[in-house]
């Protein structure tokens, strides 16, 4: 199978993930197209090292799933402190600082 | 001017006494008599209204306390050898920048000691004085350290060694009087009046600040024994600029013609104000800076006649407008102008006259502070009616006043053998002096001081009559007030008693044998007496008779004849000179409209352009951020979508470049 392929799938899952983030409402699910976004560069991180033949890609691949484990913790902490004093979830009422 | 007249000329000071160190406790401490007064006022403006009860005794206190310390240097001063009595006390090492190192010192000598003298001396009896005339007054205590501020600068003024330190005392006196005019500054008036007194003598501070640029660009130095040292190699031409300068500075600070216009308004002060600082010792420290620069006019005997041409010019315009006016202190301001008139004249005559001008300025300072005392009193008695056309037939209820101001009345027209006879009648014989190559001024000054103590003994015979003779005029309880006049107090009447003896005796025993004159030698130098154009019985005679014919007039005029109490229309020169003969209205048109045109235009142009600027940048910016703000919506999609948008841009941009 081609390394190409890998890539197509890399690409579609980012769009996946940004149209989540741009359009859902719901802060959770913004936050599961962000992960997904993520993810999808980790795979083309992946890819591209395999392509090149080192290992920097793979490397840089482990950075981005740490921070994405630290990056969860903190926004599904934000989420339910958001949810818990507004009884939403919804990102488009979190506009305080609006105006 | 040949080199002939100016090296004869300068003749009387090349046998000036030099500065000797101070000797003695007392000369060495002179430094106290500024530091009293000075420490008094700085106390009471700081203790505030804690001081309220005791605070006008401090005052009056430390006042005396300056005029002992005066009086002990005065008589280690007259036991010290003649040549030996030109004390420089250095106090401290003041400025150095650069080229300029100023010691702070004072200078004892016998005209800052008859300065001293004075003003403590009737300095302390105006603070007895205002004891009582300022008692209902809430602020007593203020006026008080206003005083004593005053006297400190004042005493610093005449006992500076520099010019810059004459300068500091002669801006002191500027904001003693200032605060002093504006003391009732509730009232509009008086607080506009204050502001005209101070910036009248802004003007002439400047022609202080002129001559001392000259000097130090010319001789390197501001002492005055530096410069005066440095006279003799000063072109004509510097000196007289110095000495217009000067002559400037004088013009401000004595009222003279053409900065004159500020003393009238003065009398907004209260009495006892117009008394010290207005008639007494203030307006003449003009006087002073001219005797006391005497070799620098004598350097420039073109500086020397401009000074007797203002001293003439102003002699005359006080006399007139003071023949007109019907405000008894107003009357009296202006004839303190035309007294400093006759002070200037003599000290623009040069070694003839300077002697002269002091002896007039000391018993002037006695009967022009005791009668503006004696107008003080009056007031008291009468409601604080000014208007002379509402008092008349005062002598009987209040004797101790109509004693004491008519015997300061006597001394000012110049009637032997009161004080004001002693000094004016040598001004008189002084202006008759022939000067070398100019026979016309003898003459023309002559008449010109001979007209001015006729029309002296006019206006003031007119306002001694109105006030005290005649039948009463006083305002009826139909008018508004009642007036019950009375002598007043034991504190106002005893200065005035004071006052009116040194009217009387000063003169005369000042002058037995010549002894003034020869106590102010080692400053003003000797001269050897020369005859006047006329026989001097004649000069007497003709100024006796002038004098009578004055009080004569006025006497029929005002004494034995009704005063009508609403001013009559009168001819266009009384109508004139009651309003200071337009010189006010003069002032506006050449000075003040222009001034307040330019600063109108100014402000105009301040507010178009450079506001416009300014505001039209913040309009700008506050535009721009109107649209950009829209931005910031505060959906978290929207930001994201900008950052996305962003990002592709970036990688647009990359991609595009690289290819």
């Amino acid at each position: 199978m081609s390394l190409t392929n890998y890539l197509v799938l890399s690409t579609l899952l980012f769009t996946i993930g940004t149209m989540a983030v741009l359009l859902r409402r719901n802060g959770i699910i913004v936050f599961m197209g962000v992960e997904l976004m993520l993810n999808a560069t980790n795979l083309a991180l992946v890819t591209f090292s395999r392509m090149h033949g080192n290992l920097d890609g793979q490397v840089f691949a482990f950075f981005v799933m740490v921070v994405a484990a630290a990056e969860v913790v903190i926004g599904l902490a934000i989420i339910v402190a958001i949810f818990r004093t507004r009884r939403s979830a919804s990102v488009d009422d979190v506009n305080l600082l609006r105006n | 001017m040949s080199v002939h007249t100016l090296t004869a000329a300068r003749l009387p000071f090349a046998d000036l006494a030099v500065p000797v160190a101070p000797s003695g406790p007392w000369q060495e401490s002179a430094w106290l008599l500024v530091a009293v007064p000075l420490v008094s006022a700085a106390v009471l403006l700081l203790a505030g209204r804690r001081s309220d009860r005791w605070g006008h005794w401090l005052g009056v206190a430390a006042s005396a306390a300056s005029f002992v310390i005066g009086a002990l240097i005065l008589v280690s001063l007259l036991q010290a050898p003649v040549g030996e009595r030109v004390v420089e006390v250095d106090l401290f090492d003041w400025i150095s920048a650069g080229q300029l190192t100023l010691a702070a010192g004072l200078r004892l000598d016998p005209l800052s000691l008859t300065f001293v003298m004075l003003v403590t001396f009737v300095g302390s009896l105006i603070h007895v004085y205002s004891v009582a005339y300022m008692d209902a007054d809430v602020d007593r205590r203020r006026f008080f350290a206003y005083l004593n501020l005053f006297v400190a600068a004042m005493l610093l003024l005449v006992l500076a060694d520099s010019f810059v330190l004459l300068f500091m005392g002669w801006e002191g006196v500027g904001l003693a009087s200032y605060l002093l005019i504006g003391f009732w500054n509730h009232r509009t008036e008086y607080a506009v009046a204050a502001k005209k007194a101070f910036i009248a003598n802004r003007v002439g501070d400047l022609g202080l600040l002129i001559a001392m640029m000259a000097m130090f660009a010319t001789v390197g130095a501001l002492d005055f024994t530096s410069v005066f040292g440095a006279v003799g190699s000063m072109d004509t031409s510097t000196a007289t600029i110095i000495g217009l300068a000067l002559l400037l500075a004088a013009c401000g600070k004595s009222a003279q013609f053409p900065l004159q216009s500020w003393l009238g308004d003065a009398m907004a002060g209260p009495t006892p104000v117009s008394a010290l600082i207005h008639a007494a010792t203030m307006v003449t420290a003009g006087v002073y800076l001219v005797v006391r620069s005497a070799p620098i006019y004598e350097a420039a005997p073109d500086a020397q006649l401009a000074v007797v041409v203002v001293g003439a010019i102003t002699l005359l315009f006080g006399a007139i407008v003071g023949c007109a006016k019907d405000d008894i202190k107003k009357a009296l301001a202006a004839s303190t102008m035309s007294q400093i008139g006759y002070m200037m004249l003599a000290a623009g005559l040069g070694p003839v006259g300077y002697a002269f001008a002091i002896f007039h300025l000391v018993t002037h300072g006695f009967f022009k502070a005791g009668m503006f005392l004696g107008a003080g009193s009056v007031m008291h008695g009468m409601n604080d009616q000014v208007d002379m056309r509402r008092f008349g037939g005062l002598a009987r209820y209040m004797k101790i006043t109509w004693v004491t101001f008519g015997l300061g009345w006597l001394a000012i027209i110049g009637v032997p053998p009161f004080s004001g006879f002693f000094s004016k009648d040598k001004i008189i014989e002084a202006a008759f002096m022939p000067v070398a190559g100019a026979e016309w001024r003898a003459w023309l000054f002559g008449s010109v001081v001979l007209i001015g103590a006729g029309l002296t003994a006019f206006y003031m015979s007119r306002l001694f009559f109105m006030t005290f003779h005649g039948e009463k005029r006083w305002t009826t309880a139909a008018e508004g007030a009642e007036q019950h006049p009375h002598e007043s107090p034991r504190l106002m009447t005893w200065p005035m008693v004071v006052l009116a003896v040194g009217s009387v005796a000063l003169g005369g025993l000042l002058s037995i044998g010549g002894v003034f004159t020869t106590w102010l030698e080692p400053v003003v130098g000797h001269t050897e007496h020369a005859d006047p154009v006329l026989p001097i019985p004649v000069i007497m005679a003709s100024t006796l008779v002038l004098v009578l014919l004055g009080a004569f007039l006025a006497w029929r005029q005002y004494a034995a004849s009704t005063v009508p109490q609403v001013a009559p229309a009168g001819s266009a020169l009384t109508r004139a000179a009651r309003r200071d003969l337009y010189q006010d209205e003069v002032n506006d048109a050449v000075l003040v409209g222009p001034g307040a045109y330019l600063t109108r235009s100014l402000v105009y142009g301040d507010r178009q352009v450079v506001d416009g600027a300014v505001v039209g940048v913040a309009h700008v910016t506050v535009g721009i951020a109107e649209r950009v703000r829209k931005l910031q919506n505060g959906y978290v999609r929207s930001y994201a979508a900008t950052m996305l948008a962003g990002a592709v841009v970036l990688l647009v941009v990359v991609l595009v470049t690289r290819i």
